[in-house]
């Protein structure tokens, strides 16, 4: 994908592109009607990168329904084409709809998560209290409704956010609703492990760690990020107790699992390098081939000290509250983040670190 | 003198010397010296000492050995006038009446004194001659009597000789006569039991009878002693080894018992009746180990080997002591009828500890002779019986451990203690004494993490106890309990406690203790045991458990009444300020510590002491903001906002927030000082609603806020946050009530902030918020230290909800202020 990076971030009715060129550090922007109503989620199609679903307000006389839907963006917008015309960004193109995803029966849309490693025909949509997963059928064009499962309990029970889990064949997501994280088997739509009281107030987001299948992070109202290993969920692995305010978006660098970004609204964003429960031991070897005795030692003496986790910067860049955070697809070390002035942020990881992780 | 005197007088009068007026009176007394010297005959040694200036032969001296009045007075004529002689007359006239009278004061003076010497000495002179004659007639009579005396003794001489010879012969017959008697004697002797008279008699005999033995009548008299003796010793041995009551005596010796194989001790010191009410059988045991002793003596003298003996005796001793050993146990015992912990360490001391002192020396008494090799195997023995002493007293203490009773304790250890001293000086080399020191500083050490538990168990209690104080009232309907009366009583319970340890530690150091003074004692119990493990540890223990209430899994507040929190905080403060130190110094003047070892100073104690204060106050602010911010949250979401109708009132959840903020503003000015505000106008309550949203329109940046231009609001209100500054939501907390209800209204107002950013507003809902922050600006001021920080926020969540809003149409200011009034 050449050094463009390319973020998606939803305003009022607008969906705008940004391409990044790293190299002459130029941002270019096109812009998307959407105009169905306003978004409060969207996600991308890890197959087609043509297609993406959000999640929008119905406007309605009386009342306020999310709905979600797939739409497909004009080939030439599509993220890395390089013919897109420099004159575009000034003007508005529209979105092709696929298809909805009918939730009249099932309420508000909170989230859609696209299967990760599939072919894009798998999404699931959390709808008020109901898990549904999707097969999008005839190039996305009908959305059938595979199965669904719902949350049962005491009081109004609302799915917050969801998440699908890279690892197991993509049979695992996870979900959140109110301090409690749930994970399930898409197979069977069952339930497969339950996090009470995961955190003190709201669970806000969710994330799988890409390398190792059994940890996730979460973050929350009681402005905590944890980390937990989903075979024993009695106590986190890790607490990160950082942010002074609610934390709304936790990701991994999708290749370093260390690299952890939050974003809070307390207007930081926090890049936390969590060495102690990544996939890559600290000290690792990376070629001890190359290197001569005396330097083979150094790893040693590096390997002895204990991990240990450290916030590499705080990013205060923004005004107000941070909402979105994410990392790119195509350099691991660029992250965005957006918040509530419409203020996005692209930031790279500082280059020592990044020599650091790589040497 | 008195011609010297009567001489010059007549002729000297008008010429005396002129210089005569100013040293008149020393001259004069030194003249009248000189004349009696020159009486006296003192007159040549006189001159030698005299000064030279003076010419001793000077005729013209009045005062001079050879004064001439004729001389004088031509002198006088010649030289002087006719006034200065006349003075000269009238002077020496003076002069001479003077010295009259004082000779004759003399006269009269000694004249008595005189007459009675001459008296004396006439009638000495008398006396001595009649003494004379006294004396001469006692020298005859001397004479005589020699005489006489030499011859009596002559006659005597002869019979005197023959009488030494016969009283010669008579000793000899006696000592024969005693040899002749001997077998028939030693007989009796054994049979009366008297074997030491025996023993006796046998070793005064025994030199005479080796030396004799060729003559068939000595030799016949030492084989009948032998084969006494060895009767003797056999009997002895017996007695010894079967101890004193199995023997029966045919003169019937009162004092034995019959049958009693074990007797007790007969020490007087130990032989307090007290004692024995528990084994009645012991009295009987009359004799025991003082008779065995004289056994063994007995047959030491008889020659028999030493170090069998020795052993043998120190089996019996062991019989005996392990009786006690035993009876002890059984004091123990699996169903004990216990004895309380004085008297089983009395027991043990009497009963065990004196035994083995009487063995030991009686031991080293005896066999004294058998050097290194004895006392070793008397310090083994002593050395395997006290270790079982050991083990069963330490048994007893453990049994003791759960009990409260320090002074009990402490005095049963320090009898212990005090016990073994006597053995520990005896045997040295068993170590009783350090093993006993040993077993003092470990029950002394288990003592001090008993009372540590204690003091945990004890601040626990106190913090039930708050707990159910502050539940009760407030089942009751009634206002807040006194807060700060709990937390004195909390305080005050706490710091008796504490006293009420070291009080009770410090038995373990009282001067009258006879452990006191040893160095763990004098050192590592004061400072290490009691000063950082009793108090400090207590007080981290105490910092510990109050910051347990922060991360107790119940965050969402159910767990811990945020007014104990508050309690605890402000508890935690006050140790920082004062109680550590003075619990601290106190304990550091209780007990002296000498120990060079570091110890905890007072400041990091203070420091971890405010740590926990300050964890507690931030929790007390989150649970505190958490509850009022889910009142707001749940108030937000639960709303439909779209179709609400046109605001007449002030919601109830706002009223709400401001009574249930007054509460916790009256609960923590209940134990915290009221802190700092930032200055403000003097009017805030004025400052009306037009601050926010239509202050947009003619307010300090003078743009127009229409709801179709969002972006102009957004960049509007991006630049005022650019001269603003950021707040910090959950900053950290200080220690006085605006502070706390800064951090609480930070919290909440942010939340509400939050919420209205994810709905949607119709017009009235848009209005209903605009009342609603108009309405909490007007109380809530008043809370915090900054009151722009409250404009802000609620300047910010109006702004959001306009933002959210399709139809965004203000409400009139005036009429927002009149709801509000009316509200």
């Amino acid at each position: 994908m050449e050094d463009d990076a390319p973020v998606i971030y939803g305003l009022e009715f607008q969906i705008h592109i940004i391409d990044f060129d790293d190299e002459n550090n130029i941002i270019n922007k096109n812009v998307l009607l959407h105009q169905v109503g306003e978004i409060w989620h969207i996600s991308t199609s890890p197959a087609d990168r043509g297609v993406l679903a959000t999640c929008y307000n119905k406007p309605s006389d009386s009342k306020v329904l999310t709905c979600a839907a797939v739409w497909r963006m004009p080939k030439e917008l599509e993220p890395g084409s390089h013919e897109s015309p420099d004159d575009s960004s000034s003007t508005a193109h529209t979105l092709e709809l696929l298809c909805h995803l009918d939730n009249t029966a099932h309420g508000s849309m909170a989230c859609v998560t696209w299967e990760p490693t599939g072919d894009g025909k798998k999404v699931i949509s959390l709808a008020d209290n109901h898990i549904l997963l999707w097969d999008l059928q005839e190039s996305s064009s009908q959305a059938v409704l595979a199965s669904s499962a719902s949350l049962e309990g005491k009081g109004q029970l609302k799915f917050t956010s969801g998440r699908w889990s890279p690892h197991h064949t993509g049979t695992q997501v996870a979900t959140a609703n109110d301090t409690t994280i749930r994970g399930w088997d898409t197979r069977s739509m069952s339930q497969i492990y339950c996090i009470e009281n995961a955190h003190g107030q709201l669970v806000r987001d969710l994330d799988f760690n890409p390398n190792r299948q059994y940890y996730l992070a979460s973050c929350g109202d009681d402005c905590k990020v944890k980390f937990w290993d989903t075979r024993n969920v009695t106590e986190p692995v890790k607490t990160l107790e950082e942010h002074s305010h609610w934390v709304w978006n936790v990701r991994y660098n999708h290749s370093h699992d260390q690299l952890v970004l939050t974003g809070s609204s307390d207007s930081r964003v926090i890049l936390s390098n969590m060495v102690s429960i990544s996939s890559e031991p600290f000290g690792h070897l990376v070629d001890d081939d190359d290197l001569s005795d005396q330097e083979e030692r150094r790893p040693e003496e590096k390997s002895q000290e204990p991990p240990q986790d450290s916030v590499i910067a705080t990013y205060e860049e923004h005004e107000d509250s941070v909402y979105a955070v994410d990392w790119s697809s195509a350099d691991p070390w660029l992250f965005a983040s957006l918040s509530y002035d419409g203020r996005l942020v692209i930031n790279r990881v500082p280059r020592a670190l990044k020599y650091h992780i790589l040497l | 003198m008195a011609a010297a005197a009567a001489g010059p007088g007549p002729g000297s009068g008008p010429g005396d010397s002129p210089e005569g007026p100013e040293a008149e009176a020393p001259e004069r007394r030194r003249k009248a010296h000189g004349m009696l010297k020159i009486y006296y005959g003192l007159s040549e040694g006189e001159t030698a000492g005299r000064p030279p200036g003076s010419d001793p032969l000077d005729p013209t001296d009045l005062n001079g050995a050879h004064f001439d009045p004729e001389v004088y007075l031509d002198k006088l004529r010649r030289e002087c006038p006719l006034a200065q002689l006349m003075d000269s007359e009238t002077d020496m006239v003076r002069q001479i009446r003077a010295l009259d009278s004082d000779m004759q004061t003399l006269v009269y003076e000694n004249y008595n004194k005189f007459i009675s010497a001459t008296d004396t000495i006439r009638k000495m002179k008398n006396d001595f001659r009649k003494m004379e004659d006294e004396m001469d007639r006692l020298a005859t009579n001397m004479a005589v009597i020699t005489d006489f005396s030499a011859r009596i003794s002559a006659t005597l001489q002869d019979r005197h000789e023959r009488i030494t010879k016969l009283a010669g012969v008579h000793a000899l017959l006696r000592k024969l006569q005693f040899l002749f008697e001997l077998p028939s004697r030693l007989t009796k002797c054994v049979e009366l039991g008297a074997y030491g008279q025996a023993v006796r008699y046998q070793g005064r005999a025994r030199a005479v009878l080796q030396q004799y033995q060729h003559l068939p009548s000595f030799r016949a008299i030492q084989d009948d002693c032998q084969v006494i003796t060895a009767r003797l010793a056999q009997q002895l041995r017996q007695r010894f080894r079967c101890g004193p009551g199995t023997l029966t005596h045919p003169a019937g010796v009162p004092g034995l018992p019959v049958a009693v194989r074990l007797p007790h001790p007969p020490h007087p010191e130990f032989c307090q009746p007290a004692l024995h009410r528990h084994l009645p059988p012991r009295r009987e045991g009359g004799s025991g180990a003082p008779e065995q002793a004289e056994c063994v003596e007995l047959l030491l003298a008889l020659g028999e080997p030493a170090e069998e003996l020795c052993d043998e005796f120190l089996a019996h001793a062991r019989g005996r002591l392990e009786a006690e050993l035993r009876s002890l146990e059984a004091e123990l015992g699996p169903s004990p009828p216990a004895p309380d912990v004085l008297e089983f360490t009395d027991h043990g001391g009497s009963g065990f500890v004196g035994g083995l002192c009487q063995v030991a020396s009686a031991y080293q008494e005896l066999f004294a002779a058998q050097g290194p090799a004895g006392a070793e195997k008397l310090a083994a023995f002593a050395r395997e019986l006290g270790g079982r002493y050991f083990a069963l007293v330490e048994r007893r203490l453990a049994q003791e451990q759960g009990s409260g009773d320090n002074s009990l304790l402490v005095r049963a250890l320090d009898r212990f203690h005090r016990r073994l001293r006597a053995p520990g000086a005896l045997l040295a080399a068993a170590g009783l004494a350090e093993a006993a020191t040993e077993i003092v500083e470990r029950v002394a050490r288990e003592r001090l993490g008993h009372h540590l538990q204690g003091l945990r168990a004890a601040f626990l209690g106190c913090l039930t106890d708050v707990r159910q104080a502050l539940a009760a009232p407030r089942l009751a309907g009634k206002e807040g309990p006194g807060l700060a009366e709990l937390l004195a009583n909390v305080a005050s319970s706490i710091l008796s406690h504490i006293k009420a340890s070291l009080a009770a530690v410090h038995l373990f150091t009282a001067k009258e203790v006879s452990f006191s003074n040893k160095p763990y004692f004098r050192g590592e119990f004061c400072s290490q045991g009691v000063r950082e493990g009793l108090i400090v540890g207590f007080i981290r223990s105490m910092c510990q458990t109050a910051q347990s209430f922060c991360d107790s899994p119940g965050e969402k507040g159910g767990a811990t009444p945020p007014a104990l929190l508050l309690l605890l905080s402000r508890l935690c403060l006050d140790y920082e300020t004062a109680t550590i130190s003075y619990v601290l110094t106190l304990t550091d003047e209780q007990f002296l510590v000498q120990d060079q070892s570091p110890v905890t100073p007072v400041s990091t104690l203070c420091a971890e002491a405010r740590e926990t204060a300050r964890r507690l106050l931030t929790h007390y602010v989150k649970v505190q903001g958490l509850v009022i911010s889910q009142m707001l949250r749940k108030s937000v979401e639960t709303r439909d906002w779209l179709s609400t109708l046109e605001p007449r009132n002030v919601r109830a959840v706002m009223k709400r927030v401001v009574e249930d903020t007054t509460a916790i503003d009256v609960q923590v000015g209940l134990l915290y000082e009221e802190g700092v505000r930032k200055a403000q106008s003097s009017d805030s309550s004025k400052r009306t609603f037009s601050v926010y949203s239509s202050s947009r329109q003619q307010g300090r940046y003078a743009p127009s806020y229409t709801p179709s231009a969002p972006m102009d609001t957004n960049l509007l209100s991006n630049i005022q946050k650019l001269f603003s500054e950021r707040i910090d939501v959950f900053s950290p907390v200080e220690f006085n009530k605006v502070s706390v209800l800064t951090g609480i209204i930070k919290i909440s107002l942010k939340t509400l902030l939050e919420c209205v950013r994810l709905r949607t507003f119709g017009r009235f809902g848009l209005q209903q918020v605009q009342v609603d922050c108009h309405f909490l600006q007007l109380y809530l001021w008043r809370f915090v230290a900054d009151e722009e920080l409250v404009h802000l926020l609620l300047d910010e969540v109006v702004a959001s909800a306009a933002l959210r809003c399709p139809d965004p149409v203000p409400m009139e200011p005036s009429v927002v202020e009149v709801i509000c009034e009316r509200g």
